[in-house]
């Protein structure tokens, strides 16, 4: 029924992950091991609701809010379950706060490991060679890289995730902000500002 | 194991490329990778540590050149072969047969799936071996299996910072040898420690180690 697909490419003119991804989601669905439904919703979780805007939020709160602050310090899991927020790859978390002389840095080495519930899936860099090389051997090569440039006088924290914690950064609060709120502290922190990569947005910073 | 995943402190990778407003995605088989994943690991028939161990035991020339959910996909037709619920033949294109297996996850399972997750904390009933603030080596474990101590602290000196309590032993977990749950510890070591004089002055590097990782120093 060649007009059900006319839309299509022939298989075999996809590339090849598209096709070996096709080919395993045909033969485990055919066997009922997986239900098409939940793949659509398992996509539709990471890819619309579950991002690094919720890592934000709790970074603003902690900003705002001097006793979610130290609950976040003291318990990450509970203080971010109080927002909604845990689950797969967040079931153990830990805020680990950058400070005028120490900056946090995540890395997972060995995988991938992330804080998903927060940060959403890790990007590409996050999981690449390069990155899990050198992160714990020269980090501040790695924020080089990023354009990062600390203050000699800084000293750099490593947390390389080898076991089931999840680390989140919270950065340190930009100057200029005094008297903004928790939503429009929100949008100055970043993805990479809660890996390490970064620091918060100054206020009027692209 | 001694395998391509254990990269922490490798030379010669490059410089790291973020990547201006990523996509979550950048194909639409990395999405399906992803929810394959899952999908199939929510049958319950093997542990995330598997898997783990099974993306780590890639080739190394697959593991080096392959994007990360391609790394995935070749993992769980391993985990799916191992396990018996595809065939080679069924792999390479033949006519499905059907299998014996758990129900798959429904759609109306997902959320609650995800919230769920797998904690990996478990009660301890015995006392801890070691304390904040003590020193401790990193022991130089090179098991051929699954193993969670990164090669660049073996044998190195670092402290005690946290303890965690009792967690599921990825090393026993990942071969469904039992959770085995040991205390968690988080170990600090100094950069000179790890990298010699040419360390970054003042950095510190820490890895979340299971107690039978470390010996007293």
């Amino acid at each position: 029924m060649p007009h059900d697909h006319h839309d299509h490419a022939p298989d075999n003119d996809l590339d090849p992950m598209t096709a070996r991804v096709r080919a395993l989601e045909t033969l485990l669905v055919a066997k009922g091991l997986v239900d098409p439904a939940a793949l659509e919703a398992i996509i539709e979780t990471y890819a619309e609701r579950v991002g690094p805007q919720n890592g934000a939020r709790v970074v603003a709160r902690a900003w705002t809010d001097p006793g979610f602050a130290a609950r976040l310090a003291e318990d990450a899991g509970a203080a971010v379950a109080e927002m909604g927020f845990g689950g797969r790859q967040g079931e153990h978390v830990q805020a680990v706060f950058n400070t005028d002389d120490t900056h946090n840095l995540v890395v997972c080495t060995l995988c991938s490991c992330y804080p998903w519930p927060l940060l959403g899936l890790p990007p590409v860099w996050y999981k690449s060679p390069p990155y899990r090389a050198r992160a714990v051997r020269d980090p501040r090569g790695v924020l080089a890289d990023f354009g990062l440039e600390l203050p000699p006088g800084v000293r750099i924290r490593v947390w390389d995730s080898t076991a089931e914690l999840r680390y989140l950064v919270v950065p340190q609060r930009p100057a200029g902000t005094e008297g903004w709120d928790a939503e429009r502290l929100a949008a100055l922190v970043g993805r990479d500002a809660m890996i390490g990569t970064a620091l918060a947005r100054a206020p009027g910073a692209a | 194991m001694n395998g391509p995943h254990d990269m922490g402190g490798r030379m010669g990778f490059g410089p790291v490329l973020p990547e201006p407003d990523e996509p979550v995605f950048h194909a639409a088989w990395e999405a399906r990778a992803l929810a394959l994943t899952l999908a199939a690991g929510a049958l319950g028939l093997w542990t995330l540590d598997e898997s783990r161990h099974a993306r780590e035991r890639l080739p190394w020339a697959v593991y080096l050149s392959a994007g990360y959910y391609e790394i995935w996909i070749r993992a769980l037709e391993a985990l799916l072969l191992r396990h018996g619920l595809v065939s080679a033949a069924e792999l390479a294109g033949a006519v499905p047969r059907p299998s014996p297996a758990p129900p798959p996850l429904a759609a109306a399972q997902v959320a609650a799936a995800l919230a769920r997750g797998g904690p990996t904390a478990r009660a301890l009933a015995v006392p801890a071996r070691f304390r904040p603030g003590q020193r401790v080596r990193a022991r130089n474990l090179q098991p051929e299996g699954h193993c969670r101590l990164p090669g660049y602290v073996r044998g190195r000196i670092g402290r005690i910072e946290a303890d965690h309590g009792g967690h599921v032993l990825a090393d026993s977990n990942a071969h469904g040898l039992g959770e085995a749950p040991q205390r968690l510890y988080t170990v600090v070591f100094e950069g000179a420690e790890l990298w010699g004089e040419g360390a970054d002055p003042g950095l510190t590097v820490s890895v979340d180690a299971w107690e039978s990782y470390l010996e007293p120093v």
